[in-house]
């Protein structure tokens, strides 16, 4: 005879808190907030949805959004061919083997906000070593903290430095799981190094670019620490980000109605983009 | 379709090789002829894998020459040696449909589209994918898979040979006999030199016309499956090919006749010559059960159905195998007494064959 309790419930309990507190409690605070408007000693006043359309209908936001999505997506039409090319030309056996991995895995290892850091005084046009070089020696103007192009270049070229290799090591391993029947049948075959590219190596590194692409366009859209730390969104609001914007919004102006539905309204663009990307790239497999 | 001639070929993974154990390939002299149906065997590190890639161009031998009709090859790359290789995991192209798959060699080589649509054609009847031909490759069973793989191999009409490596390792046991009858079927059709690499005697034997053994990287013997049945060269063959293999008796040699535990034991003809081991091989299917003979207590029986086999132990400790048609069977423990036929009964020094054939002499 098979007893039946409910102690299966309480195994599930320690992943259900943890959830709860890591995750669900804080997004309702936020939904909460998003709906209703304080003027603090905790008292609020219901708001409906006016913070949502209040932040949809601002040009501040239209601004913040576009500029996220050009650093997105500049960021990732560099990394990603650039990381494929080095994994491409990477040593796939002998001695050179780790040195490459761990050279590629160091920028990875430093803290976002020491990556900031780094790259401010690199770029400084009096001291720094990249802003000495390009002013004095070279005789270029280049000056981030007044110059909103150079502050562009310089928030995307740290990007790139800081995470190409995260694509790099991605798409390394999807290299290396390739057997080597597959270049010795195209060799035989008279495969051109373009058709070995995008008959074998494209293909079999298609799930890990997959991942690869989500990853980087997931906390691309979500980058706060270094472009705060090295422009802290300026010169103006030229490099004001999304993420840097609402913690303007949020912590600078204490609008925590406004932050709210905005970073709803955020939360809900990462993940919608996310979703498709995922969708089409699975569902071509499928055919 | 050419004749290949391999000559003195020697092949090493270690840049400086110093003694013959260095070599993966000792020394290789070999011709294929135009047309035929060969088999490499040889158990797993033997040097197969080695010989077939330095065939194909994927590797360079560090002395001899590969000839393709008599024109040195040795240094082309593989795609201008015209040849196809089939691996032992199918690859194929997984992006591409299977049209695309076959179509891909010839399109490579500039082919005109119309030729290469007929070709392909062909070649999807020959195989029968003819319906897969607009499915997706990566979709396909294993076996469909290598079909596509060896597809791309035949679709070139000027190919000299096509090498197959373990090809049916991946194969479900009851796809695999098809494929073989399908590969047979295949060389008979396009006349091509084939030379399949296998450790499975069987698929060895059921495709070739000629066997080509090789034991520690050299060639042991070559054959037609009943040479290699009935006379092999040396007693690995004898142990490699058949099931069970070849009884393989310590003996002396007395008087021009070979002796195993002081008895004489009649062989096919007289013994060219002895070395510092001699030994009489015989097979189990020629070995009977009668009043006389050789002692052994029976160690083992299993009744195959068709066939018993009779494992027994000499006084000496040499196992004598027995393969026994019908008939009563011995029990295990039984003392039975084993007759050799005298003309499949061969003689081996140092493990190579030195009896004479019957009726040679």
């Amino acid at each position: 005879m098979k007893t039946e309790n409910q102690k299966a419930w309480f195994f599930v309990l320690p992943v259900l808190l943890l959830v709860a507190f890591n995750a669900l409690i804080p997004m309702m605070t936020v939904v909460n907030y998003s709906v209703q408007e304080t003027f603090g000693d905790n008292v609020f006043f219901w708001e409906g949805l006016g913070w949502f359309e209040q932040i949809l209908r601002s040009d501040r936001f239209h601004a913040a959004l576009g500029r996220q999505f050009l650093f997105t997506g500049m960021i990732l039409i560099i990394e990603i061919p650039l990381g494929v090319i080095i994994a491409l030309s990477m040593p796939r056996k002998g001695f050179w083997v780790p040195i490459c991995l761990v050279t590629m895995a160091l920028p990875m290892l430093i803290p976002w906000n020491v990556v900031g850091a780094m790259w401010n005084i690199f770029t400084l046009p009096d001291i720094g070593l990249l802003g000495y070089f390009m002013n004095h020696t070279l005789g270029i103007d280049y000056n981030m903290t007044q110059d909103p192009l150079a502050a562009w270049i310089t928030i995307i070229v740290m990007d790139v430095w800081h995470w190409t290799s995260l694509v790099v090591l991605l798409s390394y391993a999807g290299l290396v799981s390739i057997p080597d029947a597959y270049y010795q049948a195209a060799k035989i075959d008279g495969a051109s190094n373009w058709s070995v590219f995008r008959y074998i190596q494209l293909p079999k590194m298609k799930q890990v670019l997959t991942i690869a692409i989500l990853l980087r366009f997931m906390d691309s859209f979500n980058i706060y620490t270094e472009p705060f730390v090295l422009t802290g969104g300026g010169p103006g609001n030229s490099t004001t980000l999304l993420s840097i914007d609402l913690v303007k919004i949020a912590l600078g102006q204490f609008d925590l109605g406004p932050a709210a539905a905005m970073s709803l309204i955020y939360f809900a663009i990462t993940l919608l983009v996310s979703w498709l990307f995922y969708t089409l790239m699975t569902q071509n497999d499928q055919k | 379709m050419a004749k290949i001639t391999l000559s003195q070929l020697r092949h090493s993974y270690m840049p400086a090789p110093k003694g013959p154990e260095d070599y993966a390939l000792k020394q290789i002299d070999l011709d294929w002829q135009d047309g035929g149906a060969y088999a490499l065997l040889g158990p797993s590190g033997c040097g197969k894998s080695t010989l077939l890639n330095i065939i194909s161009g994927l590797l360079v031998p560090s002395e001899g020459r590969i000839l393709f009709d008599g024109r040195d090859v040795t240094d082309l790359p593989p795609d201008q040696r015209n040849i196809a290789q089939v691996f032992q995991f199918p690859v194929i192209y997984d992006t591409m449909t299977v049209r695309e798959n076959l179509a891909f060699p010839l399109k490579n080589r500039g082919v005109a589209p119309a030729h290469i649509e007929a070709r392909v054609a062909e070649i999807a009847e020959m195989l029968e994918v003819t319906e897969m031909l607009d499915q997706r490759a990566a979709g396909l069973s294993p076996d469909n898979k290598q079909k596509i793989s060896m597809g791309r191999g035949l679709v070139r009409d000027d190919v000299n040979v096509v090498m197959f490596d373990e090809p049916l390792t991946v194969i479900d046991p009851h796809l695999k006999w098809k494929l073989r009858s399908k590969l047979k079927e295949l060389h008979q059709r396009v006349n091509a030199t084939m030379i399949y690499v296998t450790h499975d005697q069987t698929e060895a034997l059921t495709f070739a016309d000629q066997v080509v053994v090789m034991q520690l990287g050299e060639v042991v013997q070559i054959g037609t499956p009943v040479e290699l049945f009935e006379r092999p060269a040396h007693t690995f063959v004898g142990h490699f090919i058949g099931s069970p293999g070849m009884n393989v008796l310590p003996c002396e040699v007395r008087d021009g006749g070979a002796f195993f535990m002081g008895r004489n034991v009649p062989l096919e003809g007289s013994i060219t010559q002895s070395g510092t081991r001699n030994e009489i091989g015989i097979r189990p299917e020629f070995v009977t059960l009668s009043e006389s003979g050789i002692p052994g207590a029976v160690r083992k029986v299993a009744d195959l159905g068709h066939n018993a086999v009779v494992e027994a132990v000499a006084a000496d400790g040499t196992r004598i195998s027995a393969v026994l048609h019908g008939g009563d069977l011995p029990a295990q423990g039984e003392t039975v007494h084993m007759q050799f036929a005298p003309e499949q009964t061969r003689f081996y020094a140092d493990g190579w064959l030195a009896s004479e054939a019957r009726g040679a002499a």
